[in-house]
C-alpha cells in the first residue's frame, strides 16, 4: 500500500515535470535564443544555458525593421478598435436587453449570423471593397471591420438583462435621464463583463496577424506581428536570435497582461467556450 | 390688456412647443432602440453579411482584380475546381489536419483535465501554464516553432537525437510537414480545451461518484458511465468549435511552410489567399471560399441545433 502510494507520487512528479517542460520550455528557448550570439545559435548540440549573453539581437531587431513604427500602428489599431467597440456594443446591448421593438429578434439574429462568418472568408471581398474606396493601406481598413462585436453584444445583453428593474425605477424617480441611468446603473453593474470584453478584444487584436497581412500591401499601417514576420527574411540568412528578440517583444505585453489578470482572462476565455 | 395678451400668447406658445416636444419625444421613443443598434448592425452588414454574399457573386466571374472588365462565367469556376486534383489535395490536407488536430487536442485535454482535476496549487499552476500558449499570437507561435523545428540545429532534433533518432526535416519533408503543423496546433489549443473540460467536470454532482463507489464500480466504468455522459455536451461544443477553427488554419502555413513542400500543407484558406493575391484569379479563389463557407455553415448549424437541444434538456 505504502509502496504503491510512493509509486503513484513519483509518477505524478515525473508527469508534472514533463508537462511543465513541454509547455514552458519553448518560451524559455525563445528568450535564451534572443540573448545568444549568432554563432552560438547554430551550435549543435545546442547550449541550454548560453556561455555568452548579449543584447545585440534586440538592437539588430530595431535596426532591421521600423520597429517603433509597427508598434505605433499596433497601438493605434488596438486602441481604436477597443474604443469603437465600446461605443457600438453598449447601446446595442442596452437596446436588445431593455427594449421590446419590432424586428429586434431578426436584428439580433443578423448579429449572431455575422459572428459566424469568419474573416478568412470576408477578406477577399473586403479587400476589393476597400481598394475601390482607395482605403488599402489605411487604418480604416484595419479598424472598421472590427468596430463592433456580436459576441460582445451577446454577452453584455445578458448582463444588462440581469439589472434589477427596481434599481432602474429608483433612478427614474430621481429624474435621472436615460444616459445617466446607463452610466450610473447599468455600466457599473456590468463592469466585470466590460473588463472581460476589453481583455478579449485587446488580446485578439494585438495578436492578429491575418488581417493586417492580407489587407495591406505596404508597411504604412502594418502592425507588429506582420512587422516581426519580415525579420524572417532579412537579407538571405536566418538570424534566429534577431527573430526571437522581435518575438519576445511581441509576446511581452500579452504575457504581462496575462500575469496581471490571469483569473479574469481564463474566465473570459472559458466563458466563450461554453456559452 | 396688452400685457395679458402677451402672457396668453406666450402661454399658448409654450403649450404648442410642449406638444411639439412631446410629439418629437414619442417619435424619438419609437426609433430610439433602432438608433441604438444601428451602428453595430451597420458594421455587421457591411463587413460580414455583405462579403458573404459578395464572395458567392464573385465566384461566378473570371476576374484578375485589376482589369475593369469582369467576365461572367456562371459555374465554370466550380467545374474547374472539381476537376482540379490540386484542389482535392488541398481539401484532403485540410480535412486531415482538422481530424488529427481535433482528435488529438481533445483526447489530450480530456486526459489532462482528469489528471489536473484536484484543486491543488501545483495543479492550478500547471493549468495556467498549459493554457498560456493559447493567448499568444499564432504568428509568434509560428516563429517560435519555426526555430524549434529547424532541420539543422533546431531543438526538437536535438531532443530526438538523445533517443538515437536522426535529424527530421519537420517542415521540409512532404510526409511530415502536415503532422508538424498538427503538433503545433495541439500544443497551442490543448490547454484551452483542458480548462473547458475541467469546468464541466467540476459541475458533476459528487453524489453520483459516491453512488458508483458504493457499487464498487472500477475507475474505467465510473469514467464511462458517469463522467463521459455528463461532459458530453461540452465535448460536443468544443469539438464543433475546434473543427471550425481548424478549417480556417492559415498563419502557421503562411509563416512556416508556404503551403509546401509539394503542396503537402496547402489548405483551403491558404489556397484562397494564393489564388486571390498571388495568381489574381479572384473568381477561382472565391469559389474555394464558397466551399469553405458551405463547410463552416454546416458545422455552425450543427452547433446551434446542439445548443437548442441542450436548452431543451434544461
Amino acid at each position: 500500500m505504502l509502496f504503491s502510494m510512493i509509486f503513484h507520487k513519483a509518477g505524478r512528479c515525473v508527469m508534472n515535470t514533463l508537462l511543465a517542460l513541454i509547455f514552458f520550455f519553448p518560451f524559455y528557448w525563445m528568450v535564451i535564443t534572443s540573448f545568444k550570439t549568432l554563432g552560438d545559435t547554430v551550435l549543435f548540440p545546442p547550449e541550454l544555458i548560453p556561455s555568452t549573453i548579449q543584447w545585440q539581437s534586440y538592437i539588430d531587431a530595431f535596426k532591421a525593421i521600423p520597429f517603433l513604427h509597427f508598434l505605433g500602428n499596433s497601438l493605434i489599431v488596438t486602441f481604436s478598435i477597443l474604443i469603437l467597440q465600446m461605443f457600438t456594443i453598449i447601446p446595442a446591448a442596452y437596446a436588445f436587453a431593455r427594449y421590446e421593438f419590432k424586428g429586434s429578434r431578426f436584428l439580433f439574429g443578423i448579429a449572431m449570423v455575422a459572428m459566424m462568418i469568419p474573416v478568412q472568408l470576408t477578406f477577399l471581398p473586403l479587400f476589393i471593397l476597400f481598394s475601390q474606396l482607395g482605403l488599402i493601406n489605411s487604418y480604416a481598413s484595419l479598424i472598421l471591420p472590427f468596430a463592433s462585436s456580436a459576441f460582445g453584444i451577446f454577452m453584455l445583453r445578458q448582463a444588462f438583462k440581469q439589472v434589477p428593474q427596481e434599481l432602474v425605477e429608483a433612478a427614474r424617480m430621481d429624474h435621472a435621464s436615460e444616459w445617466r441611468i446607463i452610466c450610473k446603473v447599468f455600466l457599473p453593474l456590468a463592469r466585470p463583463v466590460l473588463v472581460t470584453l476589453a481583455l478579449l478584444t485587446f488580446i485578439s487584436t494585438w495578436n492578429d496577424y491575418f488581417w493586417p497581412l492580407v489587407l495591406t500591401t505596404s508597411d504604412a499601417v502594418r502592425t507588429l506581428p506582420v512587422g516581426i514576420a519580415s525579420l524572417r527574411n532579412v537579407e538571405s540568412g536566418m538570424y534566429y536570435n534577431t527573430l526571437m528578440a522581435g518575438n519576445v517583444m511581441l509576446i511581452l505585453p500579452i504575457m504581462l497582461v496575462f500575469l496581471y489578470a490571469q483569473k479574469q482572462i481564463i474566465k473570459a476565455f472559458t466563458y466563450m467556450g461554453d456559452k | 390688456m396688452l400685457k395679458n395678451e402677451t402672457a396668453i400668447s406666450s402661454m399658448t406658445n409654450k403649450t404648442v412647443s410642449d406638444v411639439r416636444k412631446n410629439a418629437g419625444h414619442s417619435v424619438w421613443k419609437k426609433i430610439k432602440p433602432y438608433a441604438f443598434v444601428a451602428p453595430a448592425l451597420s458594421i455587421f452588414l457591411i463587413f460580414s453579411i455583405y462579403p458573404a454574399f459578395r464572395i458567392i457573386d464573385l465566384s461566378l466571374y473570371q476576374w484578375n482584380l485589376v482589369s475593369p472588365a469582369k467576365d461572367f462565367v456562371g459555374f465554370q469556376n466550380y467545374v474547374n475546381l472539381f476537376h482540379d486534383p490540386e484542389f482535392f489535395e488541398t481539401l484532403r490536407n485540410t480535412i486531415l489536419y482538422t481530424v488529427l488536430t481535433v482528435g488529438l487536442s481533445l483526447s489530450l485535454s480530456l486526459f489532462l483535465a482528469i489528471y489536473l482535476k484536484n484543486d491543488t496549487r501545483v495543479n492550478r499552476f500547471l493549468q495556467r501554464l498549459i493554457f498560456s500558449p493559447y493567448i499568444v499570437s499564432l504568428a509568434s507561435i509560428s516563429f517560435l516553432w519555426l526555430w524549434l523545428m529547424n532541420s539543422d540545429v533546431g531543438f526538437l532534433n536535438y531532443i530526438i537525437s538523445l533517443f538515437g533518432i536522426g535529424k527530421v526535416d519537420w517542415l521540409g519533408n512532404p510526409h511530415v510537414a502536415l503532422f508538424s503543423l498538427v503538433l503545433i496546433s495541439v500544443w497551442k489549443t490543448a490547454g484551452y480545451n483542458t480548462l473547458i473540460v475541467l469546468a464541466s467536470l467540476q459541475v458533476i454532482p459528487k453524489h453520483l461518484y459516491e453512488a458508483a463507489a458504493l457499487d464498487h464500480a472500477n475507475q474505467w466504468r465510473t469514467f464511462r458511465k458517469i463522467t463521459l455522459p455528463m461532459i458530453s455536451p461540452t465535448l460536443f461544443f468544443i469539438t464543433i468549435v475546434d473543427i471550425i477553427s481548424s478549417f480556417k488554419v492559415f498563419e502557421t502555413i503562411q509563416i512556416m511552410t508556404d503551403g509546401g513542400p509539394q503542396n503537402a500543407t496547402n489548405t483551403l484558406v491558404f489556397a484562397i489567399y494564393e489564388y486571390g493575391f498571388k495568381f489574381y484569379k479572384i473568381g477561382y479563389a472565391s469559389s474555394i471560399g464558397v466551399v469553405l463557407l458551405v463547410i463552416i455553415s454546416i458545422f455552425t448549424i450543427l452547433y446551434f441545433r446542439g445548443l437548442a437541444s441542450k436548452v431543451h434538456y434544461q
